[in-house]
């Protein structure tokens, strides 16, 4: 290490130590710089240029954002993207807390039914969206031979699912949900850990009944976790992408206009129409999404910190 | 509560947790079974769980139909190299972060937390563009580079070193041992679970990453598993058996590493949600 050596050309004990630290961070930092300030960087400047990675690059100034205001694919994708989160959001939320209530009560076999609820989490999602396309297939699916066996209807009166346009973002919807309940669950179950007994005790001393002790402890105690789960959600939902082109793209990983989502947007500017400048002014949107949701979580947190 | 009440809620929780179980398991119950039998009979209503003549050849045939062997060993690749240098890495760096003094530290640190936030599909065009100016388009180096800096296992490791008191970096820097060796012999022995926590974090992104190998690997002998897979999916979607067993097999390695690191996934999802 050339620090040993200049240190013993006399450098001060000071800088040796801050070559050492320095030493510690580099690995990473070099990485992290490269492959990702750098190119967060030049996704800002990207957005107000022209450039197809071999033409010369051209400054457009803000024709990207006027070219994605007039575009109706955007504002499609922006909308989809909105109903989804709409729609995962809350549901999410009610689900994973509902299952961490659940779980939370001494129960037998309980460490098996949170890894039951947990394992769709960290499951290869290609796998199974392929087995939720199957299961929701309109005519063969056993999902509508059941609904048909039920309510006697004739399978093209039942949902469509992923191919019918009413019951696309609701059925990705769904499977989200399946999918990531249990890393919510999770978060829930470490919050509820944290509420003081104590509290329910006297509260039931006191004559308060389950609901009533779920409504004034349980769930004001649980709020900074909420709010967390909250911002997390909203923040991957509007990230979302894979779960859209698995369950409804063919191999050509095309979307249509019911359901296309921005990150959709971002990578088709990006590497069907070569157009970086474009597809960086959306990714643009992406980010200040993002950061506004990240500022609110900020303040937000330092509320419930106090 | 009167006895027979507190009997009704317990069946009550019962009956969900059954609830909950079917909802959770059908879809696995039913791959598995449809995984054994042949294409026509997928989809039989009603449902044959337990074939009755099982097909046991979709698990072979399917290393023929994709090579399926290829794209778990490059999965397997890129996930072992991807999780060691990212524990090296951050280990070390958060060791600065959290237990030396030097000039710009928190300056560094909020550099890293801030970008914790920013979406990767921000800026993963402009990644893109650097990538493939420096050649490294299709192979599996961009993915390695992707994936292996990440802000966040800096992050977890220096909350984690934080906890660990000062004062035994102390104690071993008087008995002259110099930082590199207090990092190594004091502190990684000390921080197995969260050494743990990140391994299966990034086993779990890396082994189920999209939209990296979508945009990075288009040569099909350097295909990871879900992409592999979904190709093959799109290309035979009739072959509902093969599809199904295809499946199963990509499950499998991501269920053995979560049955037996679970503890400490579940520690680290909850920690993460304690700390925000």
């Amino acid at each position: 290490m050339n620090s040993a050596t200049q240190a013993r050309k006399g450098l001060s004990r000071k800088a040796k130590e801050n070559l050492i630290a320095y030493s510690f961070i580099a690995p990473n930092f070099i990485g992290f710089s490269l492959f990702t300030l750098v190119p967060l960087i030049f996704a800002l400047v990207l957005s107000v240029l022209s450039w197809d990675g071999s033409n010369p690059i051209e400054f457009v100034g803000f024709d990207n954002f006027v070219r994605m205001f007039k575009d109706k694919t955007f504002w499609q994708a922006l909308q989809n993207t909105l109903l989804y989160t709409a729609g995962v959001v809350p549901m999410t939320m009610a689900a994973a807390l509902g299952l961490a209530l659940l779980l939370n009560q001494k129960l037998r076999g309980r460490n098996f039914f949170r890894t039951v609820a947990f394992f769709p989490y960290v499951a290869s999602l290609v796998a199974v969206a392929a087995v939720w396309s199957f299961l929701f297939s309109p005519t063969r699916g056993p999902v509508n031979q059941v609904l048909h066996m039920i309510t006697n209807l004739p399978v093209s009166k039942l949902p469509g699912w992923a191919t019918d346009k009413n019951w696309a973002i609701p059925t990705v919807i769904f499977f989200s949900i399946w999918k990531t309940m249990g890393y919510y669950m999770v978060i829930y179950l470490a919050g509820l850990q944290n509420v003081n007994p104590e509290l329910y005790e006297s509260a039931s001393l006191d004559g308060a009944g389950a609901i009533n002790r779920f409504r004034y402890i349980t769930i004001p105690q649980l709020a900074p976790t909420t709010f967390f789960v909250l911002m997390i959600l909203i923040i991957n939902s509007f990230k979302v992408y894979d779960i859209f082109i698995t369950i409804f793209a063919g191999a050509d990983n095309v979307l249509s206009g019911t359901t296309r989502v921005l990150v959709y947007q971002i990578y088709n500017a990006a590497f069907r129409s070569l157009n970086y400048g474009y597809a960086s002014a959306i990714a643009l949107v992406l980010f200040l999404i993002v950061l506004i949701i990240t500022i609110i979580q900020f303040k937000g947190e330092k509320k419930f910190g106090e | 509560m009167s006895k027979s009440k507190k009997a009704a809620v317990r069946i009550i929780l019962y009956l969900l947790l059954l609830i909950l179980a079917l909802v959770m398991l059908t879809p696995f119950a039913w791959m598995l079974s449809a995984s054994l039998k042949l294409s026509k009979d997928v989809f039989l209503f009603p449902i044959q769980w337990i074939p009755e003549n099982p097909r046991w050849s979709n698990y072979s045939d399917i290393w023929s139909k994709i090579p399926l062997g290829i794209f778990i060993a490059n999965t397997a690749k890129l996930t072992v190299i991807i999780t060691l240098l990212q524990l090296f890495t951050s280990s070390f760096a958060a060791y600065a972060f959290a237990k030396l003094r030097f000039k710009g530290r928190d300056l560094l640190f909020m550099g890293y937390i801030a970008t914790i936030a920013v979406p990767w599909q921000a800026y993963m065009v402009p990644q893109f563009i650097i990538m493939s100016r420096l050649h490294l388009n299709n192979t599996h180096t961009a993915i390695i580079l992707l994936q292996a800096f990440s802000a966040f296992g800096v992050f977890m490791m220096r909350q984690f070193y934080q906890s660990i008191p000062d004062e035994l970096c102390e104690a071993a820097r008087i008995d002259g041992m110099s930082e590199y060796g207090i990092y190594a012999k004091i502190m990684l022995p000390l921080s197995k679970p969260a050494l743990s926590t990140i391994t299966i974090f990034t086993f779990v992104a890396v082994w189920n990453d999209f939209l990296g190998p979508l945009i990075y690997l288009t040569k099909t002998e350097l295909k990871t598993i879900q992409i592999g897979l979904r190709m093959f999916i799109s290309q035979y979607s009739a072959e509902y058996g093969l599809i199904m067993s295809g499946s199963v097999i990509a499950l499998i390695p991501v269920l053995i590493v979560f049955l037996s690191l679970q503890k400490y996934f579940v520690e680290g999802v909850a920690s993460s949600g304690l700390k925000g």
